[in-house]
């Protein structure tokens, strides 16, 4: 296998001084571009549905994964379990665990396939999923599958994929309408007589929208249009006249770990789990943390004097970010049926006097100030989900947790571990707890006979 | 109204009126069910009952048993308890949390109390009432519950009510480890051997379950006033209420221990449901509980293990053909051999014959003596042998092996691992992968050209291993032969998880709310063992990895449901010797027969009547350590020293040893040494953690703030009640023990009266332009952040804390970080004092670096020049604190290494390059030095890893793969609060033995036996 191995990897031939076999690296050449189908996994299932249409207006030939994200994940959990160090955390599991179920699925020519994956650099673990990717494709006998990195601080790169600027221009839409459908879906569903309506309109959406993304053109005038569409669409939907916006449920919020926090398939379906009990999940968007890596080249530069022009590139990007999420919250905010997102301006000072703005790896101080957004905006009961173990948030989550209720003490907070081994019940039975707390009266239950 | 008189209070039953309606909590707990009726504002009925997993029947049952007495009221039920949930759902029965539940009893009961704290089966809760209400539970890691209770009592051969009545009268309580079964074990384990007394140890195991409780879950909070007390172990343990109120120093009048404690969810259940809108006729919910009865499985499931009972016969068959004869002594004369296996919870014998039958055999628990045990089982033999019989060579193995052969005179000791291969290569000659799980441990070693080429053994965590399944089989009131039997047919084993017990208990409760039976469960539960051992331990991701030719043994592998699980797994047929329990003894006992002795040194028949053995606990000072050791006395006045963790404890003299170069004592010793070097200078006392990145850094900082004018003070070396200390403030238990430390070198010093205390975020750690990047990991980086959120001793002290964000790479960079921090503090500071302090901060620090590698380089050399093998023992530069550490530097060198840390070789090695992103300063010297070691035959790597440590997941493997490309053993010890030493033991002497093996030095020794054996091999 070893000599296999060799031929295929380019880097490797070049050093030639490599023994090693547990690992390689199969680039991803122009001449890929032109026949492989490019995997993606999934985190956000409708975000990432228009976001893999973007690359396909740019030529790329990509699928979205979406192995164990109905509730079917143990051919995917089993698959990580194997390939990957138990001891990582559970998303790299998960993630890599996904890969290689559908690489063994049999669905795809192997040979003609690569695997895109994001990789941020920070000084978290979850920087090296990459490695770990690969690691576990020799183990699995897929050696020969080229990664591709994600990443936009130049970690790797790969001559048959490139990230541009009007690539990353389309992407940022993608990441909006994606956090728009979140918005309105999670206001919608607890209040709609017809059940699954909402759920079903944003799948309409989200198929719409990942057309879209391959229009030769997008002006952004037709971009805010299109948002007014939507709003009206979900505003239109029955909830039998009850204000939204007064959030006649109980409002949970869902901060953490980004994948655990936004992925159905990392979290148990812990929005559908709350929307079941009757509550209104309440989430930030992907822009979110979008702008908190901007914010972090820019503050690496205030704190420490590094990467004087990356931050001045930054601190554009920023500006023009922000602006957009400013559009967004506008058009959102006076069509008046719902509750838009916090600006991130605001929300990025609220860490303040808790956890300093140099903390940076993982979620970092965007965690807490999660947190302390969602008490700002009423939100009462706020989970902070983790991956067992998830090294920043024993800091920035659970390490805030007190500081944050000695100043809100009627505020509940809760931490869940998410593990190929934490069971669904005993999640449950602590969030169960939240929300009895959360819920004065007992509630007339849906079963009694 | 009061509740603790009489709770089934027939009589004030009978006076109410018939249309009265009733209210039915339910609470199904994961080993109990309790059912209690609740009329008119009276508790009228309650019941209490293990329920082995058969949660639907069981309420079933209770709820026939009340049928009568409730009659023809309307009836409002509720269901609540962890395990109640899927039938709630199922019998369209209203559910309620139980902490909830919980807080609605002590809130109507008792509105006057504070706090509540509940122990059940395996949650702990509090509740506090006053001063904002606030409901905890432990969280996914957590141990010190009932089902802790339950295993310690197994631990110590006792009932839980003998261990509650042992507990009553103790003297003395020692310091235990309860966060983890595993954990404190290690604990228990050396006090039982010690002689400690039982009633002393049962107190521990409270005092540790309170003291657990209190720091896990109210992590600062305060809890005082009127404490209520509730669940089942705190309902049924005297001494373990005591422990609670010892620790809270409560006395009976706050302290509460209602009589409704082990029924207190099914009241609050109950009075959740008399609140409902809706009633129901008795007939009605009977016949939803009945309905749910029936329902089918909907947990998810795995193939059976046997199809047909056809399958079960073949395959015991074929594992019956693994088996050696034996023959009894009285029909046996001539030659024979002694191997002896004493472990850590067992002591196994075997005498065998010149041609390899069994003549004699023993198993069973040391119970706390293995010194006892031998000499009986001795006896015995010579009783039995009479003079047919010789032994003419005798041989030892397991943690206890050097007490044993001091004690008895046995002519060898043998390290485990080779005891086992040589035992499996009796079985198998082509023998290439050996597994064996025994009931605290697994331990597997692959085999490459005759030779051991890597050992694994389960480290800090025991999940999975034999005594797991025993547990949990008494849980459910079977003997574990029993409960195997029934997993063997079980049409749908269930799904378990693959992790700690406390994980998999969950699991487990998850499967008994889906309705799985005793036998899926069984059965699953040997998946589950079976699964942790190949993906967990071993780490394999296919069956081809292990190999071809494998044996596997230990206890656990008795149980057919395990074996046939294990087979399945991997896809193929295994060899398990009948003998699967005694190998160790048995490769003893073809070890001692290959030593080719005249004549055996053991004691005789006559010897051992006059044999006497007395122990005595006793504290080394040797060293600071002042570990707890074990002097043994034996009828000759030989003595034989144990529990020492290093050479001096054992009473060897000061000498050769010493003089043996180790690097962790070098760092520590200088480190320790700054202190004498500051003196105050008028800006105060400042005081630096020794914990986490200040073992790195401590040179540079002690430097810069004594220039500064401060009278600059370390908190010390880590101690366990210094842990203990800073324990209560830790919000993330599953955090690693040297961040976990940090909280206790913050309280001490605070107690040396510091004004300041130092310790910066560093998300850049230094960079030695090895690597992509130059990070710290995100709790050395930060740690400072929680600290400040989480210690009120901070502010109450009026400590100023700083902790700036500074870039330490670019000197101007980090003096106008400094300044910024520093500027307005103790009288102002100038910008150029700044600038003067971090130049020489910088020089000091370059310096140390320079000193530790031009003594690491001396060490080297020195070794070479006398033929040493030189260990580098690796990891992070804090592991080189003895509390984290353990002296497993010390060890090392006793075993006769000299002993270099990964950053001492740092201006020699060069990593090439690496295949994972190379971005952690502190990794890229692991990198680095896994590359020199492969490029010198004489330099072996072993890693320290700290348990919970994520981003180790990734170096492990790393340096594994670098170490194995250049054909190098890789050894890794993970290390926590607690570490078993004795493991460590094994693990380094198997590296030596393994190395020694490989040049040939052992072949001979063995030569003679094995080819022999070879022939006459049965399979």
């Amino acid at each position: 296998m070893s000599a296999d191995v060799k031929n295929k990897c380019v880097e490797c031939a070049e050093c030639n001084e490599c023994e090693r076999t547990d690992t390689c690296n199969v680039v991803f050449t122009e001449e890929m571009r032109k026949t492989y189908k490019i995997l993606i996994p999934t985190m956000l299932p409708r975000h990432f549905k228009i976001l893999a249409n973007v690359f396909s207006y740019y030529g790329y030939n990509t699928e979205l994964l979406e192995d164990g994200t109905h509730g079917d994940s143990k051919t995917v959990i089993d698959a990580g379990l194997k390939y990957v160090h138990n001891d990582s955390c559970y998303p790299a599991l998960l993630v890599i665990g996904q890969f290689i179920a559908a690489l063994q699925s049999g669905r795809y020519d192997t040979h003609k396939v690569a695997l895109m994956l994001t990789q941020t650099g920070g000084g978290c673990r979850a920087s090296n999923y990459i490695s770990l990717l690969r690691k576990a494709l020799v183990r699995a006998g897929f050696e020969y599958v080229p990664v591709i990195s994600l990443n936009f601080s130049g970690l790797e790169s790969c001559p048959g994929f490139k990230l541009t600027l009007p690539m990353i221009h389309r992407l940022l839409y993608g990441i909006l309408y994606g956090d728009l459908l979140l918005t309105l879906v999670n206001q919608t569903r607890p209040y709609e007589l017809e059940k699954g309506r909402a759920e079903a309109l944003a799948d309409e959406w989200s198929e719409r929208l990942a057309r879209e993304m391959t229009a030769s053109r997008i002006r952004y005038s037709e971009v805010k249009k299109t948002y007014r569409r939507i709003i009206d669409s979900f505003a239109a939907i029955d909830v039998g006249g009850r204000d939204r916006r007064t959030a006649p449920a109980v409002r949970v919020g869902i901060v953490g770990e980004i994948f655990v926090k936004f992925s159905p398939l990392g979290n148990n379906q812990l929005e559908d789990f709350l929307v079941s009990e009757g509550a209104e999940p309440v989430l930030s968007g992907l822009i979110d943390f979008c702008l908190y890596v901007v914010t972090n080249s820019i503050v690496d530069y205030e704190l420490y004097g590094i990467g004087k022009m990356k931050a001045k590139i930054y601190k554009i990007a920023d500006k023009f970010f922000l602006r957009k999420q400013k559009d967004l919250i506008d058009i959102i905010d006076k069509e008046g049926s719902f509750n838009p997102p916090t600006p991130f301006a605001h929300t990025r000072t609220l860490a303040r006097g808790y956890v300093g703005m140099g903390a940076k790896m993982g979620e970092g101080w965007l965690l807490t100030a999660e947190m302390l957004e969602l008490i700002d905006e009423g939100v009462n009961n706020v989970i902070c989900t983790q991956p067992f173990g998830c090294l920043p948030n024993h800091i920035v989550g659970k390490g805030m947790m007190k500081p944050i209720k000695e100043r809100y003490p009627h505020v509940n907070l809760v931490a869940i571990d998410y593990d190929a081994g934490a069971t669904k019940i005993n999640q449950e039975n602590r969030i169960k707890l939240m929300l009895a707390n959360a819920i004065p009266t007992p509630p007339c239950h849906h079963g009694t006979r | 109204m009061s509740l603790n008189g009489t709770p089934n209070a027939a009589d004030g039953w009978k006076s109410l009126d018939a249309t009265v309606p009733a209210a039915i909590g339910i609470d199904i707990g994961s080993t109990t069910a309790k059912l209690v009726v609740y009329c008119d504002g009276q508790l009228v009925y309650s019941c209490y009952e293990r329920h082995f997993s058969q949660v639907r029947p069981k309420t079933l049952e209770l709820l026939l048993r009340v049928r009568e007495l409730v009659g023809d009221r309307p009836v409002r039920a509720a269901i609540s308890g962890s395990a109640g949930l899927g039938m709630a759902n199922s019998a369209g029965i209203p559910f309620v949390q139980e902490v909830f539940a919980t807080g609605e009893t002590v809130k109507r009961l008792e509105p006057d109390t504070s706090a509540v704290i509940e122990l059940g089966g395996e949650d702990a809760k509090v509740i506090f009432f006053k001063g904002g209400m606030d409901e905890r539970m432990n969280g996914t890691c957590a141990g010190g519950t009932g089902a802790f209770i339950d295993q310690m009592a197994t631990l110590l051969d006792v009932t839980v009510e003998e261990l509650d009545r042992l507990s009553l009268n103790a003297t003395k309580i020692y310091p235990i480890a309860s966060r983890c079964g595993v954990f404190a074990k290690t604990d228990i384990q050396p006090l039982l051997n010690q002689g400690a007394a039982k009633e002393n140890i049962a107190a521990s195991i409270y005092a540790s379950v309170a003291s657990q409780t209190i720091a896990g879950l109210a992590q600062g909070r305060k809890i005082e006033g009127k404490v209520m007390f509730l669940g089942g172990p705190l309902y049924f343990c005297q001494g373990l209420r005591k422990a609670f109120k010892d620790a809270l120093k409560l006395d009976d009048e706050h302290a509460i221990f209602p009589e409704y404690a082990r029924i207190s969810v099914a009241l609050g259940a109950a009075i959740y449901a008399s609140a409902l809108d809706s009633a129901v006729t008795m007939d009605e919910l009977i016949a939803g509980v009945e309905a749910s009865t029936r329902e089918r499985l909907v947990a998810s499931h795995t193939e059976p293990l046997f199809e047909r009972e056809e399958d079960y016969r073949e395959f015991c068959a074929r594992h019956s053909r693994a088996s050696v004869k034996s023959v009894y002594p009285k029909d046996y004369s001539g030659n024979a051999y002694l191997g002896i296996d004493c472990g850590s919870t067992t002591t196994k014998l075997v005498l065998m014959s010149e041609d390899g039958e069994i003549v004699y055999s023993y198993y069973d628990s040391n119970r706390g003596n293995p010194v006892n045990i031998v000499k009986e089982q001795l006896r015995e033999i010579y009783e039995l042998c009479g003079n047919r019989i010789k032994i003419m060579g005798s041989c030892v193995t397991g943690y206890g092996e050097e007490l044993i052969r001091h004690a008895f005179h046995i002519d060898a000791g043998l390290v485990e691992t080779m005891a086992h291969f040589t035992a499996a290569k009796y079985f198998n000659p082509r023998v290439d992968f050996i597994l064996d799980i025994g009931g605290q441990d697994i331990k597997c070693f692959k085999i490459k050209d005759d030779a051991i080429d890597s050992i694994m053994l389960n480290e800090a965590c025991s999940s999975g291993c034999g005594s797991f399944i025993e547990t949990f089989a008494r849980s459910m009131g079977y003997e574990v032969d029993e409960f195997a039997k029934l997993g063997l047919m079980a049409k749908a084993p269930v799904e378990l998880g693959t992790r700690c017990t406390v994980f998999m208990n969950s699991s487990v409760k998850q499967a008994q709310k889906d309705g799985a039976t005793v036998g899926d469960i069984s059965a699953g539960l040997s998946r589950s063992v079976v699964k942790n051992a190949i993906y967990k331990v071993i780490r394999v991701a296919s069956a081809e990895e292990l190999g071809e030719e494998i044996v596997v043994q230990g206890g656990t592998f008795l149980n057919d449901a395990v074996l046939r699980s294990f087979e399945m797994e991997i896809g193929h047929e295994v060899i398990r010797p009948q003998i699967a329990g005694l190998m160790g003894a048995f490769g003893a006992a073809l070890y001692a027969k290959g030593l080719c002795l005249d004549k055996s040194a053991v004691l005789t028949a006559d010897e051992l009547k006059s044999f006497t053995h007395e122990s005595r606990a006793a504290r080394c000072h040797g060293c600071t350590n002042k570990c707890n050791i074990t002097v043994n006395t034996f009828a000759n006045g030989e003595k034989y020293i144990s529990g020492n963790k290093c050479e001096k404890g054992a009473g060897i003299k000061k000498g050769d040893t010493e003089l043996i170069p180790n690097l962790h004592k070098y760092k520590r010793d200088a480190l320790f040494a700054l202190e004498e070097r500051s003196a105050d200078g008028g800006r105060g006392k400042l005081g630096l953690p020794m914990a986490l990145g200040m073992y790195e850094l401590a040179p540079l900082w002690h430097e810069i703030f004594t220039s500064l004018g401060f009278e600059v003070v370390l908190s010390g070396e880590s101690r366990r009640s210094m842990y203990t200390k800073g324990q209560y403030s830790i919000p993330s238990d599953t955090a690693c023990y040297p961040a976990k430390i940090m909280h206790g070198h913050i309280e001490a010093l605070i107690e040396k009266g510091v004004d300041a205390i130092f310790y910066p975020c560093l998300t850049y750690n230094v960079d030695e332009h090895i690597s992509d990047n130059h990070y710290n990991c995100p709790v050395v980086a930060y740690y400072s952040e929680l600290l400040r959120g989480n210690m009120e001793s901070i502010g109450d002290a009026g400590v100023d804390f700083l902790y700036p964000y500074l870039n330490i790479n670019d000197e101007r960079q980090f003096v106008s970080g400094l300044y910024k921090a520093l500027k307005d503090k103790f009288g102002g500071f100038k910008k150029s004092e700044i600038k003067r302090a971090v130049s020489r901060g910088l020089k000091a620090y370059a310096d140390w670096m320079a000193d530790i590698r031009r003594e690491g380089e001396a060490a080297i050399k020195w070794a070479r020049a006398k033929g040493m093998k030189i260990m580098i023992l690796a990891g992070r530069p804090y592991h080189v604190d003895p509390e984290i550490g353990h002296g497993i530097d010390r060890l090392a060198a006793s075993l006769g290494f000299a002993v270099v840390t990964e950053d001492s070789i740092g201006g020699i090695a060069k990593a090439k390059k690496v295949h994972v992103l190379n971005q952690w300063t502190y990794h890229a010297r692991l990198y680095a030095a896994a590359q020199y070691a492969c490029e010198h035959d004489d330099v072996q790597l072993v890693q320290l890893v700290s348990f919970g440590c994520g981003i180790d997941a990734v170096t492990t493997d790393e340096v594994r793969a670098i170490l194995e490309s250049g054909g190098k053993l890789y050894t890794q010890i993970k290390i926590d609060e607690i570490t078993n030493l004795g493991a460590v033991t094994i693990r380094l002497r198997s590296l030596i033995g393994a190395l020694d093996y490989a040049k040939g030095k052992q072949k001979t020794a063995l030569a003679g036996a094995s080819e022999r054996e070879r022939e006459e091999a049965t399979v």
